[in-house]
């Protein structure tokens, strides 16, 4: 078992991290920033944009990956301007894995952010504009820590759809060892080869990951002032 | 200063149609439920806006819905005290005031420190409203207000979520604090008590309308309509009509009237308040409703009779009230039951409707 450890290749850990985060983040600012817009907007607009913003939720992450791939394909507009004059390769790279978890698991954020948002107390900020603080100030210093609970779960959960991106990510960014490869699709590609050993290796780190999640998560929101209901 | 206003606004089921100019600065708006009070101050506040509407404190135009003027309620230096306070609940009562005054200086730090000592709030500047009983946070609520330093304040059903003896304490201090505020406030509620104990002017509203206005005596003695009447808290109508310059007759009550004064020209509708009758032992008079003794409800500072006219119904409705305090419940338990109440002709209101 040692052994097995010692000669593992953890680059895929490292991988699914570092992806994971960066993906979070992005969603963190993007997610919150879109859910404290569409507050603001008129019943039609909003179920509009909403759907939107939802669908990489609903749609199987294949579908997601298909459009992503045809966006950021080298022989494309955008994959080709971004190739041609930054430099940057999105499809078959890292940066490929962070946009595919991104897209995928920021309708998660977006979701709790907006759950939580709608949880304020209105008054909360129409007391705010009677007061003259600035749209901005209200929702930095009153809207977003009053939310802060939910957002915070919706934080966590996002991280750990985040890591676990399958689908898209093996379309638009493949399985490269070392460099896009992330811990799903390697449990995905070993079991082709049959090493199961292996396999259930990852298996037991991702289950620890997602343990460790959940329970960060509850803790959470037992901490979020209210008394926890208890049956 | 004049605030003139005008708010337009259709729903489905409901429509708000106010038009207001007053230069009281003690204003009470009562009203029912779903009488469009909040939305009312909302408006004036600018946190609604209304379909049409106008709106000028002076010759400052806030809102005028013809002329695309609409004044963001940020601009518009208009207090407004929620029902809940609506205190920020991650701030400090520190932070709380000063969350409406720009800037982080000296001068803020001032302000704001002057309002902790004024409102006794001294020693929980750090404390969350969370900690604060409900007092205090009304305190900061108003402290906060007050440091943005409002040209008019709003107050939107401060008590009603407190109970009787709390709302009394806070329904005073809340008056005393506002007793040097030199700029209109106005308050809205549903209790009369409250209206009557706080305002100089009083507007009944009703269905989104505004169905009596004037200072708080005249409206209370002289209301406009049966409905404003009830909403003082006025609770025996009766149909009536006129005989002769002297005299009417109260149809429901089945009750021959004759006044001393001269009666309006035109009514179709009498009310008296419940507390105003005069108990008869012995003989019959004109102005008597027969004592026909429905039930009694025993409250702890006064006992309400209800009783049944001689003409109609059986309808909860046609019950008379009459409410009897305390201390001449005893008189009354001493001479037993009257056999008439009679009406006092000074305290009968007319109603054309």
């Amino acid at each position: 078992m040692i052994e097995l450890l010692k000669g593992l290749d953890w680059s895929p850990l490292i991988i699914s991290l570092k992806t994971g985060i960066v993906a979070t983040v992005l969603c963190f600012i993007f997610g919150t920033m879109a859910a404290g817009w569409i507050m603001g907007r008129r019943t039609g607009v909003r179920a509009v944009i909403d759907s939107i913003l939802t669908l990489p939720m609903v749609l199987p992450p294949t579908a997601s990956g298909f459009f992503l791939l045809l966006l950021f394909s080298r022989r494309r507009p955008v994959g080709m301007t971004l190739y041609d004059h930054f430099d940057i390769k999105i499809v078959q790279s890292w940066a490929g894995c962070v946009i595919a978890a991104f897209v995928i698991s920021f309708p998660l954020m977006y979701r709790n952010a907006r759950a939580a948002f709608e949880q304020v107390d209105i008054n909360l900020i129409y007391a705010g504009r009677t007061l003259g603080m600035s749209d901005m100030k209200i929702f930095f210093q009153v809207v977003f820590p009053a939310a802060r609970p939910g957002i915070a779960s919706g934080t966590v959960l996002t991280f750990a759809r985040a890591i676990g991106e399958y689908g898209a990510t093996s379309m638009l960014a493949g399985n490269i060892p070392g460099k896009t490869g992330t811990i799903s699709q390697r449990i995905a590609m070993v079991i082709q080869n049959g090493d199961y050993i292996t396999a259930g290796l990852w298996v037991g780190v991702v289950m620890v990951i997602a343990f460790l999640i959940m329970l960060i998560m509850n803790i959470i929101s037992g901490r979020s002032g209210r008394q926890q209901i208890k049956w | 200063m004049v605030i003139q206003a005008e708010f337009k606004q259709k729903y489905d089921n409901f429509t708000l149609d106010i038009s207001l100019k007053s230069r009281s600065l003690r204003l009470g708006i009562l009203g029912g439920s779903g009488a469009g009070k909040s939305m009312t101050l909302k408006m004036l506040a600018g946190i609604m806006t209304p379909q049409k509407g106008f709106l000028s404190m002076d010759d400052r135009v806030l809102l005028d819905t013809g002329r695309r003027i609409n004044v963001s309620p940020r601009k518009r230096r208009i207090g407004y005290l929620f029902q809940n306070y609506a205190l920020f609940p991650n701030m400090t009562v520190e932070e709380n005031i000063g969350a409406g005054i720009p800037g982080r200086g000296q001068e803020k730090k001032k302000t704001v420190s002057e309002l902790i000592t004024r409102f006794h709030l001294t020693g929980l500047e750090g404390q969350i409203p969370s900690e604060l009983s409900g007092g205090q946070q009304q305190r900061v609520a108003l402290a906060r207000i007050l440091a943005c330093q409002p040209e008019m304040i709003l107050l939107d059903e401060p008590f009603s979520a407190l109970d009787g003896h709390l709302k009394d304490r806070m329904q005073r201090e809340l008056l005393m604090q506002l007793e040097d505020y030199p700029g209109p406030v106005y308050m809205v509620s549903h209790s009369r008590d409250e209206i009557y104990r706080f305002s100089d002017e009083i507007i009944i509203l009703d269905e989104g309308k505004i169905i009596s206005q004037g200072r708080k005596a005249e409206v209370f003695a002289k209301p406009a309509s049966i409905k404003a009447a009830a909403l003082t808290g006025c609770k025996n109508f009766s149909r009536a009509t006129r005989i002769s310059d002297h005299s009417f007759r109260a149809d429901s009550w089945g009750v021959l009237v004759s006044t001393s004064c001269t009666l309006p020209d035109r009514f179709t509708h009498i009310g008296y308040r419940a507390h105003d009758f005069i108990p008869v032992w012995g003989e019959d008079s004109d102005k008597t409703v027969p004592f026909r003794l429905e039930r009694i409800d025993d409250l702890p500072f006064e006992r309400n009779y209800y009783i049944r006219p001689a003409v109609r119904g059986d309808n909860e409705e046609d019950l008379i009230s009459w409410f009897v305090q305390r201390d001449l419940c005893g008189l009354l338990e001493e001479k037993g039951l009257p056999d008439y109440l009679k009406l006092d002709e000074e305290k009968i209101l007319y109603f054309d409707e």
